[in-house]
């Protein structure tokens, strides 16, 4: 069994709960062990970027100590963490004086990191290391009429991810295919959705989000997949807001991709938390 | 607003240190190679809602006119989606370069005062450094009573809905011993 550092990041408590939930499913469905990164801390995320740069490398650097303590690679299913743990990597490796820097404060607390550490996104791992026969030779309940728009969004694809193509990524495409789903041509799918922005400027986080799903709709899609708790909420949460704002219809079902490769195995559409979704419209399983 | 409009800049605005400070910090080294062709501000998914198009930012800051950059809402509404960054021809870092001022605009206290997004910021960078998680729905409160308390009446739907679905996590998470992260952060400062 393949055992590696789960990194869950803060909004697994919260808004990411089902992301958690089917990812545990279904890696445990794939035999694929995850082990939490014991006492892991926040990423930091965009905001303490924009207040001190050396500072949330530091919080991502001891994240990646502790993981080092446990030999194993890192999963990190949060677009931000993914890319902030990724970001902090690079930056230690191309300014050495940082590194230094960083080297110390985790010294501070007793810790070290060596930098023999590999993040990876569950996506990757799911088509890079399971491969794409053996999700193929898993499905009991193919996807039959899902037409699925496959969304990447920003963080996970840009720019320090290596697994896929930052502009026209692939990845998720051809596992939706292998889940038996058909998927539809979108090229909004690595577009940004606007981040923490739809919680400071809701104005423009609903356009922004609203153009995403009217896209998506145009093209028949009938569902949406997301790899990232944030991407979801806000396409999830203010559909009301956009056909209100925008005179349109805007129901969507956005889940996560966990959710739809779940689906595909046949675990319990309740394993996959697919419960706690707001939108459980067709194709979706009814939800008593 | 003053910064999204041409008006008269003198040889007084402009701070011929700052482009070079600017290029000193990590991901800046590039900023001299602009081309100004405007490729990221074309790529920018925020680029109609900004005060000063991402082109602007770099051809200002390279030019040094500093309080022009650092008065505008452009760098904070950058949702760090690197889209600008991976297709500059000139491989100029403009998303690290966005951060880089976001950074500047804050020691000079120079963001804009009326924008929420810095307040989010700082609340954020408090939380994880005092309890080392951060816990959304706290943020949320936080934000909207330091900026719109009336918001929050708006935002109670979706609360409800959220509390319903079990995804609203309402306790202040934090990690075991926040003071061993501390003395990683304050090592940071000192050195
Ligand atoms: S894309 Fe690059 S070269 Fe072109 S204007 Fe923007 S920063 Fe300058
Ligand atoms: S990283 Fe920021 S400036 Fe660049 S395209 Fe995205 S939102 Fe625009």
């Amino acid at each position: 069994m393949t055992a590696y550092a789960y990194y869950p990041g803060c909004s697994r408590s919260g808004l990411g709960k089902p992301y958690d939930e089917s990812l545990r499913a279904v890696f445990r469905h794939l035999g694929l062990a995850l082990e939490e990164i014991p006492d892991w801390n926040c990423c930091g995320a965009t905001s303490y970027m924009s207040i001190s740069e050396d500072k949330a490398v530091a919080l991502a650097a001891r994240n990646l100590a502790l993981a080092e303590q446990m030999k194993a690679e890192v999963v990190a299913p949060c677009a931000a963490c993914y890319l902030v743990l990724t970001k902090a990597q690079h930056m230690m490796g191309e300014y050495p004086a940082l590194a230094e820097k960083v080297r110390k404060g985790l010294g501070a607390a007793g810790l070290t990191y060596e930098g023999h550490v590999t993040v990876r996104h569950p996506l990757d791992i799911l088509v890079n290391h399971v491969g794409l026969d053996a999700v193929r030779a898993k499905v009991t309940r193919p996807l039959a009429g899902y037409r699925v728009a496959p969304y990447y969004g920003c963080q996970v694809v840009r720019p320090y991810g290596a697994f896929d193509d930052p502009l026209r990524p692939q990845t998720l495409d051809r596992l939706m295919a292998a889940a038996g789903a058909e998927v539809v041509d979108y090229p909004l799918k690595a577009h940004c959705c606007g981040g923490s922005l739809m919680g400071t400027m809701e104005d423009i986080g609903v356009r922004m989000n609203f153009l995403l799903i009217k896209e998506a709709r145009a093209r028949h899609a009938n569902v949406m997949a997301t790899l990232c708790p944030l991407c979801q909420y806000n396409l999830e949460a203010y559909q009301g807001k956009m056909r209100h704002r925008f005179h349109e219809d805007a129901t969507l079902p956005i889940v996560y991709f966990t959710q739809l490769l779940g689906l595909a195995f046949g675990l319990e559409p309740k394993a996959l938390g697919l419960q706690r979704n707001f939108v459980t419209a067709e194709p979706l399983p009814a939800m008593a | 607003m003053q910064n999204g409009t041409t008006h008269c800049r003198y040889a007084e605005d402009v701070n011929p240190a700052f482009p070079t400070e600017i290029m000193a910090k990590p991901g800046g080294e590039a900023l001299r190679d602009c081309i100004q062709c405007g490729t990221c501000s074309g790529a920018c998914p925020m680029s109609v809602h900004m005060d000063l198009t991402p082109r602007r930012v770099i051809a200002l800051t390279r030019a040094g006119l500093e309080r022009d950059v650092l008065e505008s809402a452009t760098p904070w509404l950058c949702a760090s989606c690197y889209e600008c960054q991976v297709r500059c021809p000139r491989d100029i870092k403009v998303t690290e370069i966005m951060y880089a001022l976001k950074r500047r605009a804050i020691e000079k206290g120079l963001f804009p005062k009326r924008s929420p997004i810095p307040v989010l910021a700082k609340a954020f960078y408090h939380m994880v450094a005092a309890h080392g998680r951060n816990s959304e729905s706290r943020l949320v409160i936080e934000l909207a009573l330091r900026t719109n308390p009336l918001s929050l009446l708006k935002m109670a739907p979706v609360g409800i809905k959220l509390l319903r679905t079990g995804r609203m996590a309402l306790g202040q998470d934090h990690i075991k011993d926040p003071k061993q992260l501390q003395s990683i952060l304050d090592a940071m400062e000192e050195s």
